[in-house]
């Protein structure tokens, strides 16, 4: 992380707004993430979350307003950003091994995509840092649904971004592992900006600083404020199980 | 099969042996893309381009045989309309998704229905049946040299852009994501396997490419832990397939494609079989 980059927001949203087709999805967003914060962004379904996150990395253009990754816009600074997605979406036949899969994460470096042996070092030294490198050779269909999402992790990492943005990462993943990957996040949360989609608030009031609540606007929280009603707002009445979170560290109570 | 081996150093019939090496040597392009086709779920754009083709052929004749170009026949014609295809179907997978199979569907027929006319307006007599169906016994000289370069192509360019392709077939969303132009990589992968397709009408004809095209990689699937092992064995049984439906068409008197095709699905299904009895009996 470079000096420059951290005087300036991680992500900055300014009066975003975007619509597919007719149907506005996204109004008046505005949202600004700082280096080394930990955000959840949490809502109901079909409440613009995903679109959201497909905004920041600029896989899809806002209708008006504007989106700032350090300062430059998505597309350049697109690099920067280890992204990610849901596992679930990828095909289980696929033949390809883990470290094929988290090589992935160096792309872009060359034209032509050949991996240098810097890669492959990063690629592993990223495996290590997950806790994964003794499943390296292993094809990426044979492993559990909890090291299939440190896989994805892990090629995030090997990216070397500044942002670490993942969707909806522990959909699917046992307790215990979930509970391993709040600490793996905590421990990349000191050297990196960590943005996460989820839809159960129970666990991530524990580990985020703030909780940004998406339906069709944005409006942001300290951890702390996480409240029945605030979830009952945000969700119309249905509700989880809510764990709350009363040892908020000075960050988690700034407020936009 | 001794009559096989015969014909083979028979010096009256050299067209056997062009056959033969174009089987061969066609197996390195068939392989390693077939092996994308398959991994990347597209047999159904292979499938559209192949019926294109005829569209190319029935306009090459038509140039060569009632306009008197010389330059211009139904090879060349069937090279141009299937990179034309694929440029067409690269920018209908970008442009229109939910519609996408609905334009695949069309541009299937119309490629068809634009061969069938121009061929019915080609002086003299055509039999679209050679076509459809394929013979690899009148490959020529001509067509050997056509494999031998794709050959080249095939794997020069797939040498250089592996990972790209690897990625662009595993997670299109994350390779775009790394600065990699997903929308050329996608372009130039379509691009090889039209001009691959044009080999496969040579061979086993328009109806039959999609399963010279998969078959063999989907034997190989069932072996490969990466795509690589996949290309290179899905290679193998494509040659494998090749040479021995040859073999078999020659002794007992019967058509070329029909038996190679036969002959890789009988694999594929023994396989399958197996792999799902092997997976009862690891139940019990």
């Amino acid at each position: 992380m470079s000096g420059a980059s951290s005087s300036q927001a991680a992500i900055a949203i300014r009066d975003l707004s975007f619509s597919y087709d007719t149907q506005l999805v996204l109004a008046d967003v505005n949202l600004e993430v700082n280096s080394l914060d930990s955000i959840c962004v949490v809502g109901p379904n079909g409440g613009g979350k995903s679109t959201l996150i497909k905004l920041i990395v600029g896989l899809l253009l806002p209708d008006t307003g504007t989106v700032r990754i350090f300062g430059e816009k998505p597309e350049a600074a697109r690099l920067r950003i280890g992204y990610v997605p849901q596992y679930a979406r990828y095909d289980p036949q696929f033949p390809i091994s883990v470290f094929e899969v988290v090589s992935m994460g160096c792309l872009g470096g060359s034209f032509t995509g050949r991996y240098s042996k810097e890669d492959k070092d990063r690629a592993m030294e990223s495996l290590r840092i997950t806790g994964i490198a003794d499943l390296a050779a292993r094809p990426f269909s044979s492993i559990s649904g909890g090291q299939r999402q440190r896989v994805l992790i892990a090629r995030a990492l090997a990216s070397r971004g500044d942002i670490l943005i993942l969707d909806e990462p522990t959909a699917n993943i046992d307790h215990e592992s979930e509970l391993q990957f709040f600490d793996l996040l905590t421990e990349l949360n000191k050297s990196m900006t960590i943005l996460m989609v989820t839809h159960e608030v129970g666990f991530a009031s524990t580990f985020f600083k703030r909780i940004a609540c998406v339906n069709k606007q944005v409006v942001i929280h300290p951890t702390s404020e996480l409240t029945g009603d605030l979830i009952r707002e945000m969700y119309g009445g249905d509700l989880q199980m809510i764990r709350h979170d009363h040892c908020c560290s000075s960050e988690g109570h700034q407020h936009d | 099969m001794t009559e096989f081996f015969a014909a083979l150093s028979d010096p009256n019939l050299p067209f056997f042996r062009y056959a033969l090496l174009t089987g061969v040597f066609a197996s390195l392009p068939f392989g390693i893309i077939g092996t994308f086709v398959v991994v990347r779920r597209i047999s159904y754009i292979a499938g559209a381009i192949a019926h294109c083709v005829l569209g190319g052929i029935g306009l090459g004749l038509y140039l060569e045989k009632a306009v008197g170009v010389t330059w211009f026949g139904p090879m060349q014609g069937a090279v141009v309309v299937a990179l034309l295809a694929a440029v067409v179907l690269a920018l209908v997978s970008r442009y229109a998704s939910q519609r996408e199979d609905s334009v695949i569907g069309a541009l299937w027929a119309v490629g068809m229905a634009v061969g069938l006319l121009f061929i019915a307006r080609t002086p003299g007599y055509v039999d679209p049946m050679s076509y459809l169906f394929g013979n690899i016994l009148l490959v020529s000289r001509e067509d050997f040299l056509f494999v031998l370069a794709l050959d080249v192509v095939v794997l020069v360019l797939v040498g250089l852009f592996y990972n790209k392709f690897l990625a662009v077939c595993f997670d299109e969303e994350f390779a775009r994501l790394r600065g990699v132009h997903t929308g050329w990589i996608y372009l130039l992968l379509l691009c090889l396997a039209a001009l691959t397709i044009v080999l496969l009408v040579r061979v086993v004809g328009i109806v039959m490419v999609i399963a010279l095209l998969t078959l063999p990689a989907s034997v190989a699937g069932n072996f490969s832990r990466n795509i690589l092992q996949m290309m290179f064995l899905s290679v193998l049984f494509c040659a494998g397939f090749v040479v021995f439906g040859l073999g078999v068409s020659y002794s007992l008197d019967l058509p070329s494609g029909p038996v190679i095709i036969v002959i890789a699905a009988a694999v594929y299904l023994l396989l399958l079989s197996f792999s799902r009895l092997k997976q009862l009996a690891g139940r019990q």
